[in-house]
């Protein structure tokens, strides 16, 4: 099958408008005779299932949380980008767009990154409708931030908790339609196969995880927002449960899966600290408006500090080097986050890293505190304030912006980030990949679509801090309920679908006879002993740069570990049961084949871009080094039976509107 | 560190509890509190044992699913912190640690620690949300200029996570503290008062269908609560309340 992205004609601002004219839609008689799946309830879904249900639509909502509130986009933290302009410093949906191909890399696609720009606004004027209680300046007006990669201040926040504070107004649209009775909301569910009825999409397997019932449900068309695959490398930001099930379960059924080697490693987590280490946790980028990042320029002192016979604070200026302002003059502690990571790994792996690890660079506010002090000082006429007086307003300064980030890291370090630098190091955080859409967001089965992370089709080969917030809300709450209506205008007369056909019955034993096997495995080994072994060897080998041997050696490794999984993975307890073990080793099982495919795309890929780094191709200076005559497509794959078989589809990607050129933030 | 630890079991919601006692050896003072719980539920799996079944999901903070009842305090001894966000470091070796589901009426236990919070939605969705449409069509951000001290308050009223810490911390398992901060959130701001009146009457309606009980005004539940959700929410809904009736 060819892939067709289904683009608009006519000049780019305009596509998105001549669209949604020329698109069907359907009657709202019509709408409360079909039914639709939305499965996931973060940004994309929740945004989509509110919206659609609103239109008129009979929607189902499935969620393997308790409840839909706690989908992951509940832990972004920073902010959402919306070409506003309210701060009058130069931005538009032209400069946005820009902003989000150049941070791609040249690897996304110029029409859905316009719309994505194009509908920004409106996505604040509707949170902002709905409740949401963003920052606000005395004025009584929407107060911004500045995030990587961009030059322009557009960025609005809730303190450090906005992706909080907009699901929770996405939770609260649905919470309405549930109230109406137009959602019926599944929680402690988890979808666990696709069924397909005439080559179009009718339905899901889903099991209860209270009861562990398996479930028919059938609809007109299936939306999947389920989220990105980051726990493939076990450890990452991601939530415990987050993981990548239904997007793989689509792809086995036909759905093509693109650029899965696209992973976002966000510069500031904080570090590793030991074995026991479950997940990694965020510090947002937003920190680095006023953190400044370095190591000690001497190797002598580094080592110092790593075995505790100095302490950070005690490095005059000049013995620190602050190597992303080096490097980067331009846009200094704000590169992108790719670039921010690689140069932490660069420092590191030279010997240049602090914490007993040897991996962890610091995140110094120092400066800020001093200068925030000295205007708040300055502000209440405080005449000759003394070095205390003014660290002291400039820590409440601090606090007031970040205070629950710097509390969170306190918790967790056990050190005071206002009087130490934080350490921190880079961590797997976002996917770009995904399942590849359409322009509708439609997937290459007919009915199935993906939103939100769950899709690759905004951000390229790197995603712009504040991003992941905007694309979600886009897909669900402005493209979807929009682009869904031209499907299922054709539905109007097909009438409820039932679930006693062969293809229920055949996807309902296929999800049986797999949870079956997993727990009579009678293995020896739980399933962490799994999970944390695939982690290592997509850290080590798949991680923040790569090479050709490394990445064979991770294909073979992978294939094996898989193997030996479903000989000696351990199970305990029943089906009929609450069973996280089981919920666990469904999903591992899943993530031992993504791992795979994962690999075999970075190899393929011989060229650095974005996330994507390439040992062999890089620049003398060590920057990512592109092959745009090669290169410039998405690589998009479709199963055939195991990872190793996957077959190439290759979407071209074409310039017009904006010049390719080497990304540079010097 | 090696700590005693006794742990609340029952295998179903039908079934009867009881506390069961576990040793374990060599946790680390780095470790989360849940990630202690991880090192023994593998050691139990390879005993062939049944592992101990808890909610939990972002292991941030943020996602309000961990619940546990540690030493009779919903989530543990800290204050300002979820039990994920707990570290091992506050406990001592020797130490014996008490570990129990959130306890309510209106919070049925549907194994080992895992509760079903299920009532918590239900008084979302009676009301719990603003009456405006989803597809684009309301009027710029900036044209609705809000106080910053009314944004900032009603922000900190939506920093709720739902995580039900205020009725387990309560005495009369009331849930007046969770349901006074999502009133509070859209009170405090000009889109939330138009339908105020309904919104706090259905709300407080539902809360107390779910069996909740009432608020004596003991402040266990500001305490306790992760978040920082002051009582003044509660205050505030009771206003709400009191005005709303005299309305209706």
């Amino acid at each position: 099958m060819s892939l067709d992205s289904k683009l608009p004609k006519g000049p780019l601002a305009d596509k998105w408008t001549k669209h949604k004219n020329d698109i069907d839609l359907v009657n709202p008689a019509n709408k409360r005779n079909i039914d639709v799946i939305v499965v996931g309830t973060g940004l994309a879904g929740g945004s989509a299932a509110a919206t659609l249900a609103e239109l008129g639509y009979n929607v189902k909502t499935f969620c393997y949380q308790d409840s839909p509130r706690r989908a992951h986009s509940i832990a972004a933290q920073g902010g959402i980008n919306a070409a506003k302009n309210y701060q009058g410093d130069g931005d538009s949906t032209y400069r946005l767009f820009y902003d989000t191909i150049k941070g791609g890399d040249y690897r996304s696609r110029e029409e859905n990154v316009y719309r994505l720009a194009e509908v920004s606004g409106n996505i604040i004027d509707q949170c902002v409708a709905q409740g949401v209680p963003f920052a606000r300046e005395y004025g009584g007006l929407l107060d911004n931030r500045s995030f990587g990669g961009v030059l322009v201040s557009r960025t609005f926040y809730a303190k450090g908790q906005t992706g909080q504070q907009l699901l929770l107004g996405a939770y609260s649209a649905m919470n309405r339609q549930i109230n109406r009775g137009k959602i019926k909301s599944y929680n402690r569910h988890e979808m666990l196969d696709l069924v397909i009825v005439n080559g179009k999409a009718r339905g899901i397997i889903a099991r209860d995880l209270v009861s562990g019932e398996i479930q028919r449900h059938s609809a007109h068309a299936v939306v999947v927002a389920t989220g990105g695959y980051g726990n493939v490398f076990f450890l990452s930001t991601n939530a415990m449960g987050s993981n990548v099930t239904a997007a793989w379960k689509i792809h086995k059924r036909g759905a093509y899966f693109a650029n899965p080697c696209y992973t976002q490693i966000h510069p500031t987590c904080i570090p590793v600290s030991g074995d026991h280490q479950s997940k990694l946790t965020l510090m947002s980028e937003s920190l680095r408006n006023d953190g400044r990042i370095w190591v000690p320029k001497s190797k002598e002192d580094a080592e110092a500090i790593r075995t505790g016979k100095k302490r950070p604070t005690e490095l005059k200026e000049d013995e620190r080097d602050y190597y992303l302002e080096r490097r980067y003059p331009s846009f200094g502690n704000l590169v992108p986050r790719d670039v921010a990571s690689r140069a932490a790994k660069e420092r590191c792996d030279a010997g240049y890293g602090v914490n007993k690890t040897g991996e962890a660079v610091y995140l110094d506010f120092e400066a800020a505190i001093m200068r925030y002090g000295s205007e708040q000082a300055a502000i209440e006429d405080i005449q000759n304030p003394s070095k205390e007086v003014i660290r002291e307003m400039g820590e409440k300064v601090i606090e007031a912006k970040y205070g629950n980030l710097f509390q969170m890291y306190e918790k967790i370090v056990d050190e005071n980030p206002y009087k130490t630098p934080m350490m921190i190091y880079p961590a797997v955080h976002y996917t770009m990949g995904g399942v590849w859409v359409d322009y509708d967001l439609q997937t290459t089965i007919p009915g199935c679509y993906a939103a939100g992370e769950a899709n690759f089709s905004d951000h390229g080969a790197n995603r712009l801090g504040a991003s992941a917030l905007m694309q979600g809300l886009a897909d669900g709450y402005f493209v979807l309920p929009y682009t869904i209506g031209d499907y299922l205008a054709d539905d109007i007369r097909t009438g409820p679908i039932s679930t006693d056909s062969p293809e229920f019955e055949e996807a309902e034993n296929n999800v049986r006879s797999i949870l079956d096997k997993l727990i009579n495995n009678n293995g020896t080994k739980p399933v962490d002993h799994f999970h944390k072994r695939l982690g290592k060897i997509m850290w080590n080998k798949c991680g923040m740069s790569r090479n050709e041997k490394d990445l064979k050696d991770a294909i073979d490794e992978i294939k094996a570990l898989r193997e030996e999984f479903w000989k000696d993975v351990k199970v305990p307890g029943g089906l009929n049961e609450v069973n996280q073990e089981l919920e666990k080793a469904a999903r591992v099982a899943d993530f031992l084949e993504l791992g795979e495919l994962f690999a075999k795309d970075a190899l393929h890929r011989n060229e650095s871009c974005g996330g994507h780094f390439r040992e062999e191709y890089q620049t003398p200076e060590g920057e990512a080094l592109r092959d745009d005559e090669n290169f410039m497509y998405v690589a998009s794959w479709e199963y055939k039976g195991e990872p190793a078989d996957a077959v190439l589809h290759k979407e071209e990607l074409n310039y017009e509107n904006i010049e390719v050129k080497t990304r540079s933030y010097k | 560190m090696k700590l005693t630890l006794k742990i609340w079991r029952q295998k179903d919601a039908n079934s009867k509890g009881s506390m069961q006692t576990y040793p374990i050896d060599g946790v680390d003072g780095d470790m989360s509190f849940l990630e202690m719980l991880d090192v023994l539920n593998d050691g139990l799996i390879n005993q062939g044992e049944d592992p101990v079944v808890f909610d939990h999901d972002c292991r941030e903070g943020i996602c309000g699913a961990c619940s546990l009842m540690i030493n009779g305090e919903p989530h543990g001894p800290d204050r300002l912190i979820t039990t994920c966000q707990l570290h091992m470091r506050r406990f001592n070796d020797g130490d014996t640690i008490v570990i129990e589901p959130f306890r309510a009426k209106a919070f049925p236990v549907i194994k080992d620690l895992m509760v079903d919070r299920s009532s918590f939605e239900r008084i979302q969705h009676a009301g719990g949300y603003i009456s405006v449409n989803t597809s684009g069509n309301t009027i710029d951000a900036n044209a609705i200029p809000i106080e910053k001290e009314d944004a900032d308050a009603s922000f900190n009223a939506a920093a709720c996570i739902g995580c039900g810490a205020c009725v387990a911390a309560c005495k009369n398992a009331s849930a007046m503290l969770f349901t006074s901060a999502k009133v509070s959130q859209f009170a405090l701001l000009p889109q939330g008062k138009v339908e105020a009146t309904r919104r706090v009457l259905n709300m407080v309606e539902q809360m107390d269908k779910e069996g909740f009980g009432n608020c004596t005004n003991t402040g266990a539940c500001e305490v306790e609560c992760p978040k920082g959700i002051s009582l003044e929410n509660i205050a505030r809904m009771n206003r709400e309340y009191l005005s709303a009736s005299l309305k209706g």
